[in-house]
């Protein structure tokens, strides 16, 4: 195994004993509605600090929160989507603790009553499935942000953040390496976009995932101390960090030393996870029923409403793909990672037939495309119908597949149909016998060399002759042809 | 503890110890002298064992209560409203800064 592969393996090996990595997560999803969890102050990133709060959401004495009809919703699509048993009775209670970034010393989260109970994701990688279990989605507000002024001896506090609505994602302890972590939240963040309850970004915090990290021996039951990692900001990120993290448990168990249950800090400078200091009592939270908030009790009639409203998902819409239009699993993959980028694959696919040719021209020049330019697919210049159209230039031999990634950056370029740009750039491929004709014997005549070596035996001869051509046509001679036209006349002279 | 001998209780009847009101007090972050620690042990174990009482009832067929006012699903629609100015949100602020409520340097 190479050393790029070591922290892929499941199990770590050691002189003494042989450890098995246990990870479970828990995902902060910032829900995508207008305004705050319980009170109607925007829920929007960025901004003047302080310009969006209440006295709701500022904490201030004799408010009463009331719950977001739809931010409800979302939560319940989410669960729903984690095949999660949504509770008919669920209740919010207060998590108390004091921290500048909370303004009324408690958040309002749900502890024994969550909304979403147990569910489970189907997580495929490198070929494999496993079932990792989930435990719980609750909804909760966010804290405020701080902002520190180390010189001056002093932080500064932001409550625009403060009662934006979250659904935690706690999963069981069931993933066993980081790539399988990662490849764990990469889906959960897929599939929360797919449903369109929230837009999963991590760099702007709409997207974020502590860990539990815990090694024990091969064999062994019982779960080892567990070592939770905070400020993980990228799916890279949360590999390294788990990595580096199962990698110093187990130099301290191999030294003899005790683990200890602390929160740890990543940094993504150095790659590594630091001690936070740890506070005394810090999870004792006394949790109790918030009596400023009524129970939800839903209907099992509208549980199924919402459940009939969800969209088909990244995998089984995958496994669809394979199968309706033959693509490979990894196109397949790649295709209905976004929604909108298989909505605009099934867009163009009702237009031709050519699904490979079609999935690889999406996939290397749209998606090269956009990535260039910084746009996401719903931005693209080129429209799923214009896409259709250039793949059946190329598949009628008007214009070949060369050419054709030149009539594509013009399109991309200027947003105009395929068929304009190839008659405003005259890039119609010459099928013409009779010009290929000339042309084939002209250059036949002016590579005696080649055409000698070619006819002595030398085949890769035939492949600079057909370049030649090529660039006399300046890329416009149907590449067929050419091969038909030249092996003819070679032999035939 | 004080308040055991001051209330001349029965094994039974001690509920908390002192212990547990630093404890409680420190999660509350509060500060209590030896004799608040004394008076509110006593009235806090008081409290406990008036609960008591509470375990006289037969309670296994009973639902646990999540609120006390016979009230579900109360919801807002998802609509702005107008809420405070950055001046308006900052006028009790003994300290700001920039926008900012100033508070003592807090470091992870
Ligand atoms: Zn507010």
């Amino acid at each position: 195994m190479t050393t790029k592969h070591r922290h892929e393996t499941n199990l770590i090996f050691s002189k003494k004993k042989l450890y098995e990595t246990v990870i479970g997560l828990e995902v902060h999803v910032q829900l995508k509605s207008r305004t705050k969890i319980f009170c109607g102050c925007a829920a929007g990133s960025g901004g003047e600090p302080n310009t969006r709060v209440c006295p709701i959401c500022l904490g201030f004495p004799g408010v009463l929160p009331v719950l977001n009809r739809k931010v409800l919703e979302l939560a319940v699509r989410a669960g729903l989507a984690l095949n999660c048993e949504v509770s008919e009775f669920s209740k919010f209670d207060r998590k108390n603790y004091f921290y500048p970034d909370l303004p009324k010393a408690y958040q309002i989260s749900q502890f024994d009553l969550p909304l979403n109970g147990p569910g489970y994701l189907d997580l495929r990688l490198e070929g494999k499935t496993r079932r990792i279990g989930i435990t719980r989605a609750h909804l909760e507000e966010d804290a405020g942000k701080l902002v520190h002024f180390e010189n001056d001896g002093f932080s500064g506090v932001d409550y625009n953040r403060t009662g934006v609505p979250l659904l935690e994602i706690v999963s069981d302890p069931d993933l066993r390496s980081p790539r399988e972590a990662s490849g764990y939240l990469k889906a959960i963040r897929s599939i929360m976009r797919y449903i369109d309850v929230s837009d999963c970004d991590m760099e702007k915090g709409s997207f974020r995932c502590d860990a539990n990290i815990s090694l024990r021996p091969v064999g062994s039951e019982k779960l080892g101390v567990k070592v939770e990692i905070k400020n993980m900001n990228s799916f890279k990120g949360v590999e390294r960090a788990i990595a580096y993290e199962v990698e110093r448990q187990r130099e301290a168990l191999e030294s003899g030393e005790e683990i200890i249950q602390e929160t740890r800090l990543y940094n993504a400078d150095s790659q590594k996870t630091f001690s936070m200091r740890s506070k005394e009592e810090a999870h004792d939270y006394r949790y109790f029923p918030d009596p400023d908030l009524t129970p939800i009790v839903l209907e099992r009639e509208w549980i199924e409403g919402i459940r009939s409203s969800l969209p088909e998902l990244p995998d089984p819409r995958g496994d669809r793909f394979q199968e309706q239009y033959g693509l490979p699993e990894y196109d397949a993959g790649v295709l209905t990672a976004e929604r909108q980028l298989a909505d605009y694959f099934e867009a163009a696919a009702a237009l031709t037939t050519k699904y490979k040719t079609l999935s690889n021209w999406i996939m290397v020049e749209l998606l090269g495309k956009l990535n260039e330019a910084d746009l996401e697919i719903k931005d693209s210049p080129v429209s799923p119908i214009q896409m259709a159209g250039l793949i059946s230039l190329i598949e009628k031999g008007a214009i070949s597949g060369k050419i054709g990634k030149q009539v594509f950056a013009e399109m991309f370029k200027t947003g105009k149909e395929a068929e304009v740009v190839v008659e405003e750039k005259g890039l119609l491929q010459i099928s013409d016998t009779g010009e290929l004709d000339r042309i084939v014997e002209e250059v036949i005549s002016n590579n005696p060399g080649p055409v000698d070596d070619y006819r002595g035996g030398k085949k890769q001869a035939l492949g600079f002759l057909v370049g030649q051509i090529m660039k006399a046509t300046r890329g416009k001679a149907n590449p067929g042809l050419v091969n038909q036209l030249l092996r003819d006349k070679l032999y035939n002279p | 503890m004080p308040w055991e001998k001051e209330r001349n209780m029965t094994e039974k009847q001690k509920k908390i110890s002192l212990l547990d009101v630093e404890k409680v007090a420190g999660l509350a972050r509060l500060g209590l002298t030896p004799e608040e620690k004394a008076k509110l042990g006593g009235q806090l174990n008081d409290i406990l064992v008036y609960m008591e009482k509470l375990d006289e009832l037969e309670t296994s067929g009973i639902e646990p209560l999540a609120h006390i006012l016979p009230l579900q699903n109360v919801l807002r629609e998802d609509r702005v409203r107008e809420g405070l100015s950055q001046e308006q949100a900052l006028w009790n602020a003994p300290e700001k800064k920039d926008g900012l409520f100033k508070v003592p340097l807090v470091l992870e």
